[in-house]
């Protein structure tokens, strides 16, 4: 209990007033300091970071680079479009969202499968297109609905766009949205400055080899933004560089004629300019069409393209690997030449047989062709004068004489992941093969590979390259599809292939030896039909390689399923004394060289040389049945 | 004629504290016109009524004012159970009261009511004032801070609870029991962690490091930080502030606006900030000190520090030494109930300065 004495109180309550004063004024004090720190100490540190949040940096895309044909046709380009597009880190309930959109604007099972895949694909940050290429009356219609939809945002891209469809579509490849596979690939050559913003990447073909040129340089606008990330307003702007564009060596009319000369049949054709290496087309067959992928392909398309037993996206030119049957018989000719193993005028009699080690090696023709030298032996594609003459050079000497013309060896042309095909020898078999028992070369396995059979496998591409360095009189090229790189800003255009590769040690009196004989094969002997009228002197050589051993059974087309039934084969260069075009065809399954494949390069070479296009750009019709 | 009703209004008004006032009015018009222009005419209509409140209280003499500390107080609990009870929920805390034809916070109308109570309870007890009486003021000041904080509202609980103890600490509580309890706050503090809301607590590990959740619960005080930071001595201007502007500064018109006056006016504007919080404080002191009663000593000094503690809370959780609570900066943050309770407090202090000789005995 206390007794109050007014006066000690009222005293005591002033000195608790001094107190409280004197915490108000710490207090204060302990903020005066903070503001001091906060604003006089670390003042650059928080004024960097107040630029740093107002200030963004946006990227700006640049164009991509054309693509166009050796005559400017083009092949590849960019057109503007509105796409309706959604950030799934903003937007509550995706599939509440996609559904109201829907009542506005038409999206159908196939725009939500593919956002579906987009979606497991991507970040969860970026925007993802649920449908692409609005009309001007839905762009309106979202804009007054916008509100409704955080998150969902109407964009203007750049697409691509492949004007051929389905042509070309091999050779050109196709872009798709970049992936961690891409992305290593950009932080690799140190180009992630340059792709951010930036959607797309070349996939396959040249769209991916040629990518860095392709995708330019990008821009950059300093933009003013708000806490909500809306641009309030510009800054500064560095103007992108729109990509280099390409200008091919090949002839879009041309790779469009030649892929309508296959018509349903699967195959490839690479026609080549033999003076330069450039591709005047790259056939690869079925096709199909690179507009599919660029805003992303629908999960179904995608699963038909790679289930489908046709393999569409194979490209067949360069990862086909196939026997390249009697279209090897003038490089083994050339070959006995060169080494001296036969003279032109050395001739056999062919009894249609050949027995060595007590196996039977059976010519095409029943009972022969009689007497056979060497230029006969290509024009009626004699089995038997190869055989011997395979047993008489031995694998290795045959392997050695290959190797220089190219075959089991990428030929370097500018898309990615050519395969190199088989160019048996002795080193090949001991490597291929673990069994010491199946190391070893057996002298009979020879016989078969001077018909092209056996374990010779070449891409169609290698062989077009060896026909185009044998009417180029020996003088090779890597072969390409890029004549010159233009520079956008500069104009400046780079070719990409000034120099030869190479030039073989052959003698040209052996080479016209091999030449004049391929014209006689399409005079007189088994292209004579498909060459029947022909303008213009094409030397050839059909082939027809097995896919299947029969075991002695004669061989009926009908009666073989068709996926065993051989493949046909034809290599063709022409004018003959000053070649503007070899070429290589190859139809799976398509039976007889001379039959199947000698009318597509008839074709080819009638609109290369004549610029005779076909009726309605039809299929090659089938010439008749003939021995091959 | 004109001139004797205007003298007749500013009659109960002090000059120094009205200056005050007025200069941090001024102050509020011209940070609310950067950070949110469009909500200038709505807070000239909240400071009329605010000054009406201010005038009105003013003219009450402080024993009108002693015989309605009792029945304020009981309504302001009967409202806090009722809230409890019945109370609308908004953002996640049951706050609001709807009366049917308005809605109402009784938590504001504690922050006086409060004070008011327990300097009347003071009061009562002046001749003789034995330990237990003190114990009776905690229980008249937690039942109805318990209640708040319950809702929860941490930053109005923390007030009233301020208000309350400021009360009490004038009342002359020992050093002894105020050292105690201290001692024991600061080892019960562990304890209490457990009692917090996940909000709560999340609220007080952001203060320690925000930078931990840039985009979540650090980006108030971060965009705050940087504000203040960026603005320097001298600030970026009035209406100039990118922070604010741009929208980068949360709540920029409210609980933010120290941030926004930071950035735009400097260290140089936080300086005076300060020095015009200090007077008016000061002011509220000397009023206290010579207050004639208890009851009015203890009700002005109270209510003087009640604006320190605004000021303090709201200063030091935007400049990242406190933890985020719903204070405002006084007579400066955009918004009516307090600017109302405030002007309520300054018209008390009025009455008690104008009344200061009238009733000595």
């Amino acid at each position: 209990m206390e007794f109050k004495n007014p006066q000690e109180e009222l005293e005591r309550f002033r000195s608790r007033l001094g107190v409280a004063g004197g915490f108000v004024l710490s207090c204060f004090a302990v903020l005066f300091l903070r503001f001091v720190w906060l604003q006089v100490i670390q003042h650059d540190y928080y004024r960097t970071r107040a630029d740093e949040n107002r200030i963004s940096l946006v990227p700006i895309v640049p164009n991509r680079g054309l693509i166009v044909d050796r005559n400017g046709a083009v092949l590849a380009r960019n057109y503007s479009a509105y796409t309706l597009e959604i950030t799934p880190s903003k937007a509550k309930n995706l599939d509440a969202v996609i559904d109201s959109l829907a009542q506005i604007i038409d999206i159908q099972p196939k725009d939500r499968k593919r956002f579906q895949k987009l979606l497991t694909e991507s970040k969860n940050f970026e925007s993802l297109p649920i449908r692409t290429r609005l009309t001007d009356e839905e762009v309106a219609k979202f804009i007054a609905h916008r509100y409704r939809f955080p998150g969902v945002d109407i964009k203007a891209r750049l697409f691509r766009q492949y004007p051929m469809g389905a042509y070309a579509s091999h050779l050109l490849g196709y872009i798709g949205r970049v992936n961690d596979k891409d992305l290593e690939k950009i932080e690799q050559h140190e180009h992630e400055a340059n792709y951010r913003g930036t959607e797309h990447f070349g996939k396959t073909g040249l769209e991916h080899h040629y990518e860095f040129e392709l995708h330019g340089q990008t821009g950059f606008e300093q933009v003013e933004v708000d806490a909500g990330g809306r641009a309030v307003r510009t800054l500064a702007r560095t103007a992108p560089v729109a990509g280099n564009n390409l200008t091919l060596t090949v002839d879009a009319k041309l790779q469009e004629i030649a892929e309508k000369a296959f018509g349903d049949r699967k195959g490839s054709l690479v026609a080549i300019e033999p003076s330069t290496g450039g591709i005047l087309a790259l056939v690869s067959v079925p096709n199909y069409d690179p507009n599919l992928f660029v805003d992303g392909i629908a999960p179904s398309d995608w699963e038909q393209l790679n289930t489908s037993p046709d393999k569409p996206m194979v490209n067949r030119a360069l990862n086909g690997a196939y026997p390249p049957g009697s279209t090897f018989k003038p490089f083994m000719a050339l070959g006995a030449l060169t080494i001296g193993k036969r003279r032109p005028e050395q001739s056999i009699a062919d009894p249609g047989v050949f027995n060595f080690g007590g196996h039977t090696f059976r010519d095409d023709k029943k009972g022969g062709h009689g007497v056979v030298d060497m230029y006969k032996s290509i024009v009626v594609s004699c089995d038997t004068y190869y055989y011997q003459l395979a047993n008489d050079m031995g694998i290795d000497n045959i392997a050695n004489f290959m190797r220089q013309l190219g075959f089991g060896q990428r030929t370097g042309v500018d898309i990615e992941g050519e395969s190199e095909g088989v160019l048996p020898s002795q080193e090949w078999k001991r490597k291929r093969f673990k069994k010491p028992e199946q190391q070893k070369w057996y002298a009979g396995e020879t016989i078969s590979i001077g018909i092209g059979q056996g374990y010779n496998a070449y891409t169609p591409i290698q062989l077009a390259q060896a026909t185009a360095t044998l009417a180029n009189n020996g003088v090779m090229f890597r072969p390409h599809l890029v004549q010159y790189i233009t520079d956008t800003k500069t104009g400046k255009a780079t070719p990409v292939e000034p120099r030869p590769l190479k030039t073989l040690p052959l003698k040209q009196e052996h080479i016209e030896v091999i030449k004049k004989a391929m014209v006689g094969v399409n005079t007189e002997g088994t292209g004579a039909r498909a060459f029947a009228g022909a303008e213009y002197v094409a030397a050839g050589k059909t082939g027809t390689a097995q896919v299947y051993s029969l075991k002695g059974e004669k061989y009926v087309e009908g009666k073989v399923k068709k996926e065993l039934r051989d493949h046909a084969l034809f290599i063709a260069f022409a004018p003959a004394d000053q070649p503007k075009i070899a070429l290589a065809v190859l139809v799976e399954n398509g039976g007889f060289g001379a039959q199947a494949a000698a009318p597509i390069a008839r074709q080819v070479l009638d609109y290369y040389l004549l610029g005779k296009v076909p009726k309605e750009a039809a299929p090659a019709d089938e010439a008749e049945p003939e021995e091959d | 004629m004109l001139r004797r009703l205007w003298m007749k209004i500013v009659d109960p008004i002090d000059p120094p504290l009205m200056a005050l006032a007025g200069l941090l009015l001024l102050l509020a018009f011209a940070l609310v016109a950067s950070a949110s222009p469009e909500r200038v005419a709505a807070q000239l209509v909240n400071t009329t009524v605010a000054l009406v409140v201010m005038r009105i209280v003013a003219q009450l003499p402080p024993q009108r004012l002693m015989h309605l500390a009792l029945p304020i107080y009981i309504v302001g609990v009967l409202l806090l159970i009722a809230v409890a009870l019945f109370g609308d929920i908004s953002k996640g805390a049951r706050r609001w009261l709807n009366l049917g034809f308005m809605r109402i916070q009784p938590s504001e109308l504690l922050k006086i009511a409060m004070p008011l109570m327990l300097a009347w309870y003071f009061q009562k007890h002046e001749a003789m004032l034995r330990l237990r009486d003190y114990g009776v003021a905690a229980l008249l000041l937690l039942l109805p801070v318990a209640l708040i904080a319950k809702q929860p509202d941490l930053g109005t609980a923390i007030l009233v609870f301020a208000a309350g103890f400021y009360v009490i600490f004038f009342a002359g509580l020992p050093w002894k029991v105020i050292f105690t309890l201290a001692a024991t706050a600061v080892a019960a503090a562990p304890v209490a962690w457990n009692f917090l809301h996940d909000y709560q607590r999340g609220r007080i590990m952001t203060l320690l490091d925000p930078e931990k959740d840039p985009l979540g619960k650090g980006f108030h005080i971060i965009q705050s930080t940087i504000a203040i930071g960026s603005g320097g001595i001298l600030g970026k201007g009035w209406g100039q502030g990118t922070q604010a502007q741009l929208e980068f500064i949360p709540e920029r018109h409210t609980d933010f606006i120290f941030a926004v006056m930071s950035e735009e006016f400097g260290l140089l504007g936080n300086i005076a900030l300060l020095v015009l919080y200090s007077l008016l404080i000061g002011r509220g002191l000397m009023i206290a000190a010579n207050a004639p009663t208890v009851f009015t000593r203890l009700l002005a000094g109270a209510i003087t520090l009640i604006f320190f503690t605004y000021a303090f809370v709201n200063m030091g959780m935007v400049s990242g030494i406190l933890p985020v609570v719903g204070v405002p900066l006084p007579l400066i943050s955009y918004g009516g109930t307090a600017l109302v309770t405030l002007f309520l407090g300054i018209g008390i202090l009025m009455s008690i300065h104008k009344n200061r000789m009238l009733v000595q005995k």
